[in-house]
């Protein structure tokens, strides 16, 4: 069992600041994580190759300090990792992510399935693992909280609606999006953060991908972000302060001046 | 404070400060109240190669010495000593074996207490064997097809819950102290049962049990060395694990260091914030000086063990003996700090003030090391080492 695990270095915080000059995140003094949600895809693939063997590649697409990731999903179990990563990139929109994970997973060639976190906690699109499957025209299941059964070229899983619970069958290669009742992520080892010191990460760019450069990053785009602002706050309180007398006063005061009594 | 430590020792430090953080920190409360053995953090910790540590890489450790050990105590303890314990016991219950044992030996028992598979435990102490640890009872009579165990062994921390027992028993009886020997005894050996569980002041989440063997049987490849050296086998032992039981009050009293300055913040008396007080501020800063102190001493112990010097009696005894009664006063400390709400089980302190009591107490009381450390300083006439 080959699998490819997609995940991506946020920071790690859930309170970003917005640069209001650039409107991009303000990066500077925030510790980087793998993205919360994908260490469940992560440790569900880990958990898969040691049950049926095989190998787990992690894959992201990033900047060069992105590679802290990846050593980090090394030492969570996976066997080999690949960086995307070139001034190309830059600026990629989700249609544009999602193009060039998929250049980089079908330069893998041998896999059976490919596991991504449901969403990002910075974008929050939840929208890469299902354009990825599309653009690799392979089956696709959101969601997955249970993987019942999985044998060659064969995948039955439980996702999570709404209101209750889906079992689906599929055939192999698919991509899955899991959520995080999916598993309980392990910690890293020793054995584990010794080897991820020392192991090898590839990186490729737009020669190793032999992609159209307009088609990734930025140019690849077919989104851009204009503006990204906190909404102005509209309601207002006010504290009176005094005695309770003047402040039952005032509030009457208040209340007569807004025509409400 | 630097101690310069190597990337691998900070690498250690680092993912057992996680764990401690991550898996022990929510559920240290409830194994203190059910007093409940910690085995789900014994397995993260397996997982994440905690027993490697301390083994040798030839049996599927890390290699790594006394420091490395006391690192991860240190850690745990820092969070919950009875959870700290239970791992270093595991340590304390193998050392002999890798001191004195065959290769053979060591391949039997080693790579499953490395892979944390199996718990190891160390058996000395009995009803009339505590200070006077060389008046053992437990006898290990040579018969055919090994040994025959008879005895009690009183306190034992991980009894019941470790698999491989190295248990200190009288081979020679006529010849006490130096008729003592060291024997590996597997639990589930016929003859081989537990007491009660003790219920105890503090390191609640520990197991401590008698261990009673009744006609048991250990067959004779299960010695450990020359038989008759069991008894300075312990104690040789003692000087090289007590750095651990520092480190274990170092973490300690970290941990209450820290839980009183996050209180002296929050608390407001007067209008104005504890940590603002004199009176409070020099009681913290004399607290930081003893945990300072007692690590830089510690770690010193330590790095002692681990130069393969031969005298550690004595380093090994300042350290245990400075950080304990560190560790005792700092957390009485911190539990003032926090006044009512400190005496209350809803705040940490109580706990950590229960917890250190004990380590004043085992692998030598502080008065028994305080006799050995003056044995020492006589010979040395008081100069310096």
């Amino acid at each position: 069992m080959n699998i490819v695990v997609c995940l991506k270095q946020v920071p790690g915080t859930t309170e970003v600041k917005i640069d209001p000059a650039t409107n991009t995140l303000i990066r500077q003094g925030i510790e980087n994580i793998i993205n919360p949600f994908d260490t469940y895809a992560l440790e569900e693939g880990v958990r898969l190759k040691e049950k049926h063997g095989g190998k787990v590649a992690v894959i992201t697409m990033g900047p060069p300090q992105a590679d802290a990731a990846l050593r980090e999903a090394i030492s969570l179990g996976a066997d080999e990792a690949i960086l995307l990563s070139d001034r190309a990139f830059a600026g990629a929109d989700t249609w544009a992510t999602s193009y060039t994970l998929s250049k980089a997973i079908a330069k893998i060639e041998k896999y059976d399935l490919i596991i991504c976190g449901r969403q990002t906690i910075d974008g929050d699109t939840g929208q890469v693992g299902p354009e990825l499957a599309e653009m690799l025209a392979l089956p696709f299941v959101a969601y997955v909280s249970r993987i019942e059964e999985i044998k060659d070229k064969y995948l039955r899983v439980t996702r999570m609606m709404e209101e209750g619970h889906e079992v689906i069958e599929t055939t192999l290669p698919a991509v899955i999006t899991v959520a995080k009742e999916i598993n309980v992520p392990r910690l890293p080892s020793l054995r584990g953060i010794m080897k991820s010191k020392n192991a090898k990460i590839e990186t490729w760019g737009v020669k190793e991908l032999g992609v159209d450069a307009s088609m990734v990053g930025l140019a690849g785009s077919s989104t851009q972000v204009i503006k990204v602002f906190f909404p102005e706050r509209v309601h207002q309180a006010e504290m009176l302060s005094g005695s309770l007398e003047q402040k039952v006063e005032a509030l009457i005061d208040r209340l007569r001046q807004a025509g409400l009594c | 404070m630097d101690y310069f430590l190597t990337e691998p020792q900070k690498t250690i430090r680092d993912l057992a400060r996680r764990i401690a953080e991550e898996r022990v920190l929510p559920v240290r409360a409830e194994l203190d109240e059910k007093e409940e053995f910690p085995w789900d953090i014994v397995k993260d910790l397996a997982a994440a190669d905690m027993f490697r540590v301390f083994v040798p890489e030839a049996f599927d450790g890390l290699g790594g010495g006394c420091l490395e050990l006391c690192l991860v105590t240190e850690e745990l303890s820092r969070i919950c000593s009875g959870v700290a314990v239970t791992y270093a016991a595991s340590a304390l219950g193998c050392m002999t074996l890798m001191e004195y044992g065959t290769e053979e030996q060591k391949h039997k028992y080693l790579p499953d207490i490395a892979a944390g598979k199996k718990l190891g435990a160390f058996a000395i102490t009995e009803p009339t064997a505590g200070s006077d640890a060389s008046n053992i009872k437990t006898t290990a009579e040579k018969v055919s097809g090994g040994y025959l165990l008879n005895g009690t062994k009183q306190f034992i921390t991980n009894g019941g819950e470790a698999e491989i027992y190295t248990v200190i028993a009288l081979t020679d009886k006529s010849r006490g102290a130096r008729g003592a020997s060291a024997i590996i005894v597997e639990k589930g050996t016929p003859g081989f049962t537990f007491g009660k569980k003790e219920k105890k002041l503090g390191i609640r989440a520990s197991a401590t049990r008698e261990l009673v063997f009744k006609n048991c049987l250990v067959p004779e490849e299960n010695i450990l060395g020359k038989p008759g050296l069991g008894f300075i086998q312990a104690m040789r032992l003692f000087d090289k694990s007590r750095p651990g039981i520092g480190a274990q009050a170092v973490g300690l009293a970290q941990g209450a260091l820290e839980a009183a300055v996050d209180y002296a913040e929050q608390r407001v008396q007067f209008d104005q914030q504890l940590i603002n007080m004199p009176v409070i501020q020099h009681m913290l800063a004399d607290m930081a000086i003893q945990v300072e102190a007692a690590r830089a001493l510690v770690y010193a112990a330590a790095r002692y063990v681990d130069s393969g010097a031969k005298n550690l009696t004595e380093s090994s005894a300042m350290a245990k003996v400075f950080a304990s009664d560190a560790a005792m006063k700092v957390t009485v400390d911190a539990v003032q700090i926090c006044g009512g709400s400190g005496y209350m089980r809803d705040y940490p302190v109580e706990k950590m003030m229960r917890d250190a009591k004990i380590l004043q107490i085992y692998e030598g009381t502080n008065q028994i090391l305080r006799n050995a450390i003056a044995v020492n300083l006589r010979k040395r006439k008081g100069r310096a080492a």
